[in-house]
């Protein structure tokens, strides 16, 4: 592994010094063309479609400010949910016959696996948008691929941290996940980060019903009978509403159980009453529409505001992740000029310039890293009824940042986590980890 | 139709395809996707003649896929060796398969085959520590008759491969449904029990329909394999299967040529559609292939030998 | 395993099996009349759920009487099954009954496809769920652990009812004894004067509302999403397979097999669970292909 990585240096050192002796001046496009990768279709389309809705906005707004180096931005969508050969069938034909040189792409983990070493190959920039898997960017050094947003890993250890600062004596835990990769790949960084701060932790069942299962209620059955402390169910979409819901009314909620749902933000208004109190939620980043510290800020407001006029509900964190991509963008696009002397920069000039970006979404500043990876804060609550609103809302949010949970450059999450000193729940008692009340 | 004909229309077709993916290389990847399809649907019509239907033949495809992806990560082998261990694996798990499979008929035969591609699919998706589960596995770019190759330069190589195949896939078919063998498959959808009478064991004769199926089923599966460098279970869905045998009444389950353009139809439909109507494409599909029922149940293929053999009688 | 969740596995495998039996049912019905596997069995479930997922919130906004919610899930299947069932059946089966099996299939497989896409055009992509029935009912407690009345009481009562329903149709009333008859041998019912047009007809409506039936009791407790039918297609394909075509006492058995199997995969093997019906079909079909109840039939030369 460490020979793969020096050998990925070296290429990516090369590779940098070829492409900067070379004059890398591009010819001035007449319009910026991004292609955008989304779930129009299928199971994710909850995700999708409010993304899709957020960058049609925001793009709107880009323009009328004068776009991006001049330029307008004409976007180009492409449903993931016709599957993952259709959709990269689709990618390369926008990159080859289209021109189009700088993608966002994609919601689906397995869709990235796909199209990461793609965008490599066709030299065009590809901005994971909102796919978590820490995987790509740990196995290899990428030239043209960054994230503008968090991953597995932080999301992951972010919410160890809240459970232990939320409720610090329990004993058992179990897992409800959907069955595919995240929902495997986080138990995994859940349960070997918890047992670094828990070593002695029980972990009473393991459950892994299939993704778009329609029917809990022998799970549940299970967990009523075995009591754990804490429940895990990092579910999202028609899964966790029917999780939530038939938990409701068998009553699961009103034992002693408590339940952290990392991915319950972008479930909340489509949920209603049916999500008790006590929750203990994530929001895959620093995102909610009612953000501790940007909920006030005009321009925060005026993007709520008009995300609900335009689609009826108030933004989940896909619109949040949509947006960071296109901040981040528009903020790469303007560095990688600069550097460049004023001339249309390549894709790749783009790459690096993003690599070292510091930008603002709508929510804490997110800066991004050597290897691609941004640095986004993680913002974690329990829920609580407030009478003004028909759902629930997140409620003792911490924010907690970034640098303290996220695998460093160069080492892999799986190892990492193992490794993490279990003096860093000092930091719970700090004010990194105030509470912040719903407003 | 005559076959001098059936070689003109081959011919122009494979004309075709090779001057639209030189003006457009992205093109290559659907006609890659298309023409692995084909391969499978060929397999699918091998059955058909004898007058039943699997709606469980993706298995193959699924079963040859991850052979490729396993080995292409466990051992980094060669692109053509990828694909002939690929499709071993599936004609042998045909043949293992297919002793229990010959004793069933009709939709029974359907049924078993469905079942046995479920659990498959099931067990694909489930295992993910060594199937990669749901989200599949992914396997590098291999060497391709040694030679390491650019994505371009693969594609292409690929591409001319995939059309070798498809060739003599059609041609194999075509001979063994002119063959004692495949003549004694079509006896089976006709009349089984004289078959019997004249002596020959229609278990045997349906077994080695059946392998040269999953064969076939196979081969696409390591092409499709190959194209994507990524497989997943859904490559196994029952769906998929009945995607397959839609082909192959879309395009004629007369002859391998139908199979073939029934599968690039269905491939640039499907590209097109999901594109200009995102959420509707398997409706127009759908409705395809009920006006096709009842107008030309022979299919495209049906339509166009009838036309060209029409053309020719006028003379 | 100790004996309180060997009781829970026991209630939770019933209440699934409930659901099965009722799609099962339908499907298997239609087979059994027309000969035809409706692949588009599967969307009449997810069409179902839908509608009355539809209904339900129809009765909220407007106001009425909430007790209108369960007999609300009734008119729902009724309505949307006996329409599907009876547009499906004029514009479709009524015209490929005689044509290959093989393209019959394909006909109601296109009709699945068209049907799903058609189901996303009307209700999009967002889960739908609507709980009103279930939170009137109320809970009560099986062994130290909280199940619904609506899960533990209402589906099975409606399965039961369903199954003593149809043999009692099928045994004891004129036009069921017709269907019976058309079940054994078409031509020879004809050529005795019964309306084989009329029963058809017929037979899919009711194969329809059952389908329908399904996916309205499972909409107060499941979101419905999309592709939602295509699972339901396999399981109920399951059930019935196992049973043998044409089999209705043998679908109820085979339906709590099934439903029992998987949910004690989930206590004993839980990485088994999704396998469980699949490998039921096939064990059962490699020993008995014609599914476990079916009878001998001669064969014709």
């Amino acid at each position: 592994m460490k020979r793969t990585l020096l050998k990925s240096l070296a290429l990516a050192a090369a590779t940098w010094a070829l492409g900067h002796g070379s004059a890398l001046a591009q010819d001035k496009p007449a319009e910026l063309k991004i292609g955008i990768t989304t779930f129009t279709s299928g199971a994710a389309s909850v995700f999708g479609v409010p993304a899709k809705a957020a960058a049609e906005m925001l793009i709107e707004d880009i323009n009328k400010a004068g776009g991006i180096g001049g330029l307008k931005v004409v976007p180009t969508f492409i449903d993931e949910g016709i599957g993952g050969d259709k959709m990269l069938s689709e990618y390369r034909r926008l990159v080859q016959e289209q021109g189009v040189r700088t993608m966002l792409a994609s919601i689906s983990s397995g869709n990235c696996n796909i199209i990461a070493p793609v965008a490599e190959d066709l030299k065009v920039l590809n901005v994971m948008w909102d796919c978590g898997t820490e995987k790509i960017l740990e196995a290899k050094r990428y030239q043209y691929v960054v994230r503008t947003q968090a991953n597995a890993t932080t999301e992951m250890v972010a919410t160890v941290l809240y459970l232990m600062k939320h409720r610090p004596d329990f004993k058992t835990v179990a897992v409800v996940n959907q069955d595919y990769a995240w929902g495997r790949d986080s138990w995994e960084i859940f349960i070997n980060t918890l047992k670094v701060f828990k070593p002695d932790v029980r972990v009473v069942a393991e459950m892994f019903p299939k993704l778009g299962a329609s029917d809990f209620s022998t799970e549940i059955s299970r967990l009523q009978a075995l009591r754990p402390d804490v429940v895990l169910n990092t579910s999202w979409g028609g899964d966790l509403d029917t999780f939530v819901r038939q938990a409701g009314q068998r009553g699961l909620f009103r034992g002693n159980t408590t339940f952290v749902m990392p991915l319950l933000e972008s479930s909340l208004e489509r949920l209603g009453a049916a999500v008790p109190e006590g929750i203990v939620a994530g929001a895959r980043g620093d995102h909610y529409w009612a953000h501790p510290e940007t909920a006030s800020d005009p321009r925060h407001k005026d993007f709520v505001a008009r995300f609900k006029a335009k689609t009826g509900a108030n933004p989940i964190y896909p619109a949040y992740h949509m947006a960071q991509a296109l901040f981040g963008l528009k903020a790469g696009y303007e560095a990688a000029i600069k550097a460049n002397g004023g001339k249309w920069p390549a894709p790749e000039q783009v790459a690096a310039a993003m690599r070292t970006l510091k930008f603002k979404a709508f929510g804490r500043e997110i800066s991004m890293r050597e290897d691609g990876q941004g640095l986004e804060a993680q913002l974690l609550g329990v829920t609580k009824r407030d009478p003004r609103y028909p759902f629930a809302v997140i409620d003792q949010m911490v924010l907690v940042p970034a640098e303290l949970v996220t695998t460093p450059v160069g080492q892999q999450s799986g190892n990492w986590v193992k490794s993490i000193n279990p003096a860093l729940a000092k930091v719970l008692t700090t004010s990194q980890f105030q509470t912040h009340a719903f407003k | 139709m005559a076959s001098n004909r059936i070689v003109l229309v081959a011919g122009a077709l494979l004309a075709a395809v090779v001057a639209v993916t030189a003006a457009a290389p992205w093109l290559k990847t659907p006609v890659l996707l298309a023409l692995a399809n084909g391969l499978a649907v060929c397999g699918v019509i091998v059955l058909i003649r004898a007058g039943q239907v699997s709606f469980g033949h993706a298995m193959f495809a699924s079963l040859a896929g991850y052979g490729v992806a396993f080995m292409g990560r466990a051992w980094q082998l060669d692109a053509l060796l990828l694909i002939a261990l690929g499709t071993l694996g599936a004609a042998l798990a045909g043949a293992l398969i297919g002793l229990f499979m010959v004793r069933y008929r009709g939709i029974f035969f359907g049924m078993l085959n469905l079942a046995f591609s479920m659990v498959l699919f099931s067990v694909l998706g489930k295992f993910g520590h060594v199937t990669g589960g749901t989200d599949g596995l992914r396997f590098d770019r291999p060497t391709f008759a040694g030679q390491t190759l650019e994505r371009a330069g693969f594609e292409t190589a690929l591409l001319a491969l995939a059309l070798v195949l498809a060739l003599a896939a059609g041609w194999v078919v075509m001979r063994y449904f002119a063959s004692a063998n495949g003549q004694a498959l079509a006896a089976i959808k006709t009349n089984e029990t004289r078959l019997e009478y004249l002596g020959i064991s229609a278990k045997r004769v349906f077994w080695g329909g059946y392998v040269l199926s999953a064969t076939l089923c196979g081969l696409g599966g390591s092409v499709f394999a190959l194209t994507q460098g990524l497989v997943t279970p859904e490559m196994g869905y029952w769906v998929r299967s009945g995607e397959i045998v839609f082909i192959a009444i879309l395009g004629g389950s007369g002859h391998a040529l139908g199979a073939f353009i029934g599968a690039f139809v269905f491939e640039f439909v499907k590209l097109y559609a999901a594109a200009l109507l995102t959420g509707a494409w398997q409706m127009v599909l759908g409705l395809v292939l009920i006006v096709m029922v009842f107008v030309a149940p022979t299919g495209i293929f049906g339509l166009l030998s009838r036309r060209l053999a029409g053309a020719g009688a006028s003379r | 395993m100790n004996a309180s969740l060997f009781v829970l596995a026991l209630m939770d495998g019933v209440s699934y099996a409930a659901l099965l039996f009722l799609v099962a049912l339908g499907l298997t019905l239609i087979f059994g009349v027309m000969r035809v596997l409706n692949v588009a069995h599967g969307s009449l479930y997810a069409w179902g759920g839908y509608f009355a997922a539809t209904l339900g919130l129809a009765i909220t906004s407007l106001t009425l009487p909430p007790w209108l919610a369960l007999p609300a899930l009734l008119v729902a299947a009724i309505v949307i099954g006996g329409l599907l069932g009876t547009v499906l059946e004029l514009t479709l089966l009524r015209r490929i009954l005689d044509k290959d099996p093989i393209l019959q299939l394909l006909v109601t497989f296109a009709a699945f496809m068209v049907l799903e896409d058609l189901q996303r055009l009307i209700w999009g992509v967002q889960p739908v769920f609507v709980s009103g029935v279930v939170d009137q009912l109320g809970t009560l407690e099986v062994a130290g652990v909280t199940y619904t009345r609506y899960q533990l009481l209402v589906l099975p009562a409606v399965a039961i009812a369903a199954f003593v329903g149809l043999r009692w149709f099928l045994g004891r009333t004129a036009l069921g004894r017709q269907v019976t008859a058309v079940t054994h041998h078409r031509e020879v019912a004809t050529a005795m004067g019964v309306n084989t047009g009329r029963v058809m007809w017929l037979t899919m409506a009711l194969g329809g509302m059952l389908g329908a039936l399904g996916g309205a009791l499972a909409s107060p407790t499941t979101s419905f999403t999309p592709g939602i039918g295509a699972d339901m297609m396999v399981l109920s394909f399951a059930v019935v397979a196992t049973a043998g075509l044409g089999q209705i006492g043998g679908a109820a058995l085979a339906a709590l097999l099934i439903g029992l199997a998987r949910s004690f995969a989930v206590y004993l093997m839980p990485e088994l669970e999704v396998l469980m019906p699949y490998l039921i079909m096939v064990l059962v079909l490699l020993v008995r292909p014609e599914g476990l109840f079916s009878t001998v039939a001669a064969r014709r030369i």
